[in-house]
């Protein structure tokens, strides 16, 4: 780590994030259900209410079709709300919101407005919450024309891409897995910000492509370590955003490698690693040795006990497995 | 209000006020009746709700507004948009689809809108523009200035969670919105006694503690009254009002809809209590308006309406690919940087 840099944890890039961009910018502020003098069900926005007032750190009322209809109107008028949805399970009830407003009204109305809302909600498994505090919800609203969609892995990338975020102009959902705000890293010191729409190519290898979205980062670095060991040199591709997908950088390392394995922590069916696939298939078939291979959720609601729970996320182990049966 | 109370020549509008409110109403219904017309020659695609028989509520309440208020409006909302400021002939170059049309032909006859006026969408979701005239409301607080929001919504939309949940949010936060809710009796096909057990709007409303009443819809003079006062106590910062006018339906829920379920009786009875030829009547017996004068009023509506259909007519078509615009500010529809915009990277 440079002298530039310093660790820290995801919580607290994303706290920086936030408290950077409100001095920078009087319009932004914030909405959500427990943010202001609780700090957040998971101690994100600690502060800033102290820092900013009432006015702008809201707590709202639970009314999630509410707070993000308000802050649709409130950014078609002017203003940028960052509205905080404690758990993507809830977005469903701001389902209308989200994805017949905020999505379509620049379009509907021949360009004549932005939308510059930003949405940020936790997803992720391995909480012992159970079906309804667990999705990871991602793939539906990235299949909405209109909408951007960003999921961060790591501290540096969680506070450049939510700065980016509120500095849009398009309504964008910023996913947090609830399981990584613990998760430290180096960060740089000063102002910087990552474009919304690059992937980053966390780790060069030849032998086979890892691509990841979001905490499914880490159990596939666990796994590309293993195969080090082996000899076998893993590339890994944190997606970092999948609306717009950086699909130039997924097709280049697919005809590098030969071999993908795409990991999600969505639902498999219809979800990230299946679009994923699809655009390798389209644009490197030919450089592909074997079909590209995935590993999402299983298709279960989430369960609650820690043996069942465990069983429908994709591991360190099985990413091992999967690899090792492609590359063998 | 009594009868006598509402013949007598009105003292807070002019003359000018009270003839542009008719010129409005009428052209309205010219526009409706023009927009049906060649809906059903073929010349209009996809829905068309019409608003016919409710002219007073909207042309009402946008006379009590100005032109950097907000409004929202629904589906049916021709008589919303164009109260608000929206001129006929780009109203039909929207419904044809064109170019010159408000939303460059992306929106059609429920998405029309122009932020130049405020006019910030109507929307084809039953009960979603009222959320978001409560956030344009959140938004005026915040920004400082001493503008309003009006949302306007049918009685159907008072049965969505959205309603419920932005007159808490409005009422909580005390910002300057006005629901305005167009009572026309009728929910879809079903009559307003199968959407609520009571049947009243105003109590609803002020078991949010928002300050509320309900006035005859059919009587123009009396919603702008109504939204004056609502008006003023907003841009005085005392927060919302809830607005029930009681209008109906002359039409159908949608243009091919008879509407059969509504009761010959019923809407004798309601055709009777017509807005226009109410103020007509007022208007000739305050010596506002002379038989000529009215006749050259419709003479100039119907121009004004041929106008607008020609120059829908030869608007351009849009051209296919520009579909693919509008998705997102300065990105293509995959969200990729524009060409103009990625030369300089």
């Amino acid at each position: 780590m440079s002298t530039h840099e310093r660790t820290i944890t995801i919580r607290d890039a994303i706290n920086e994030a936030l408290f950077e961009e409100m001095e920078r910018d009087d319009q932004v502020f914030l909405m959500g259900e427990d943010i202001g003098v609780a700090g957040g069900v998971f101690k994100v926005t600690s502060g800033l209410l102290e820092r900013y007032g009432p006015n702008r750190v809201i707590d709202t009322p639970i009314a999630e079709a509410g707070i993000v209809g308000l802050a649709v109107g409130a950014a078609m008028t002017g203003m940028h709300p960052v509205v905080e949805i404690m758990f993507c399970d809830f977005t469903t009830l701001a389902s209308d919101q989200i994805i017949n407003q905020a999505a379509k009204l620049r379009y509907m109305t021949g360009g004549q407005c932005a939308v510059p809302l930003v949405i940020r909600t936790t997803m992720g498994a391995g909480r012992r919450t159970a079906a309804q505090h667990s999705q990871s919800l991602h793939a539906w609203f990235a299949h909405i024309p209109g909408i951007k969609v960003v999921l961060p892995s790591t501290p540096a990338d969680a506070k450049g891409l939510l700065k980016s975020a509120i500095r849009d102009n398009n309504p964008v959902i910023f996913f947090e897995d609830k399981m990584m705000y613990n998760q430290k890293g180096p960060v740089p010191k000063g102002e910087y910000t990552i474009p919304i729409g690059e992937a980053h190519v966390y780790r060069s290898g030849m032998d086979a492509t890892v691509i990841c979205t979001s905490s499914m980062l880490y159990p596939s670095l666990e796994a590309a370590d293993r195969l080090k060991e082996e000899g076998i040199h893993i590339e890994i591709i944190d997606l970092r955003t999948i609306k717009p997908l950086d699909e130039r950088t997924l097709i280049k390392s697919a005809q590098k490698t030969g071999h993908v394995l795409v990991v999600d922590e969505g639902y498999q069916s219809f979800g990230v690693t299946a679009e994923i696939a699809a655009r390798i298939t389209e644009g490197a078939f030919d450089y592909l040795d074997e079909p590209v291979r995935r590993l999402g959720a299983a298709d279960v609601p989430v369960p609650f006990a820690p043996a069942l729970e465990d069983m429908t996320i994709p591991s360190a182990d099985q990413i091992y497995s999967v690899i090792k049966t492609m590359v063998s | 209000m009594d009868r006598k109370n509402q013949e007598e020549l009105p003292s807070d509008l002019t003359k000018e006020q009270l003839l542009a409110m008719y010129r409005k109403m009428q052209l309205i219904r010219g526009f409706e009746g023009t927009a049906k017309k060649y809906f059903e020659a073929g010349e209009i695609g996809g829905f068309l709700h019409l608003s016919v028989g409710q002219e007073a509520v909207p042309v009402g309440t946008c006379s009590a507004l100005r032109k950097d208020d907000y409004i929202t409006s629904t589906h049916r909302g021709h008589g919303d948009v164009l109260s608000k400021g929206c001129e006929v002939k780009r109203m039909f170059a929207e419904l044809y689809g064109r170019t010159d049309g408000y939303c460059k032909g992306k929106g059609g006859s429920m998405h029309i809108a122009d932020f130049s006026q405020g006019i910030i969408g109507a929307n084809g979701i039953v009960s979603s523009g009222i959320p978001i005239a409560v956030g344009a409301a959140l938004s005026i607080r915040m920004r400082g200035t001493d503008q309003v929001a009006v949302s306007f919504f049918g009685d159907g939309a008072t049965a969505e969670g959205s309603f419920h949940e932005a007159l808490n949010l409005a009422s909580l936060w005390q910002v300057p919105v006005i629901f305005v809710c167009q009572n026309n009796l009728y929910a879809l096909s079903q009559p307003w006694s199968h959407s609520a057990r009571d049947g009243n709007l105003v109590e609803r409303a002020q078991s949010y503690h928002i300050p509320a009443e309900s006035v005859d819809g059919m009587d123009v003079i009396a919603v702008y009254r109504s939204v004056e006062k609502a008006v003023d106590r907003a841009r005085s910062g005392d927060g919302p009002t809830f607005i029930e006018a009681r209008t109906y339906r002359f039409m159908g829920h949608y243009v091919g809809d008879p509407g059969a379920y509504m009761p010959e009786e019923e809407q004798e009875e309601w055709r009777k209590k017509d807005a226009i030829a109410k103020l007509r009547r007022q208007l000739k017996m305050w010596g506002y308006l002379t038989d000529k004068v009215d006749e050259q009023i419709a003479t100039d509506i119907e121009a004004e309406l041929q106008d607008g259909i020609e120059y829908a007519r030869s608007s351009v078509i849009p051209e296919p690919r520009e579909a693919l615009n509008d998705v997102y500010v300065h990105f293509d529809y995959l969200g990729r940087p524009l060409k103009e915009e990625s030369n300089h990277a």
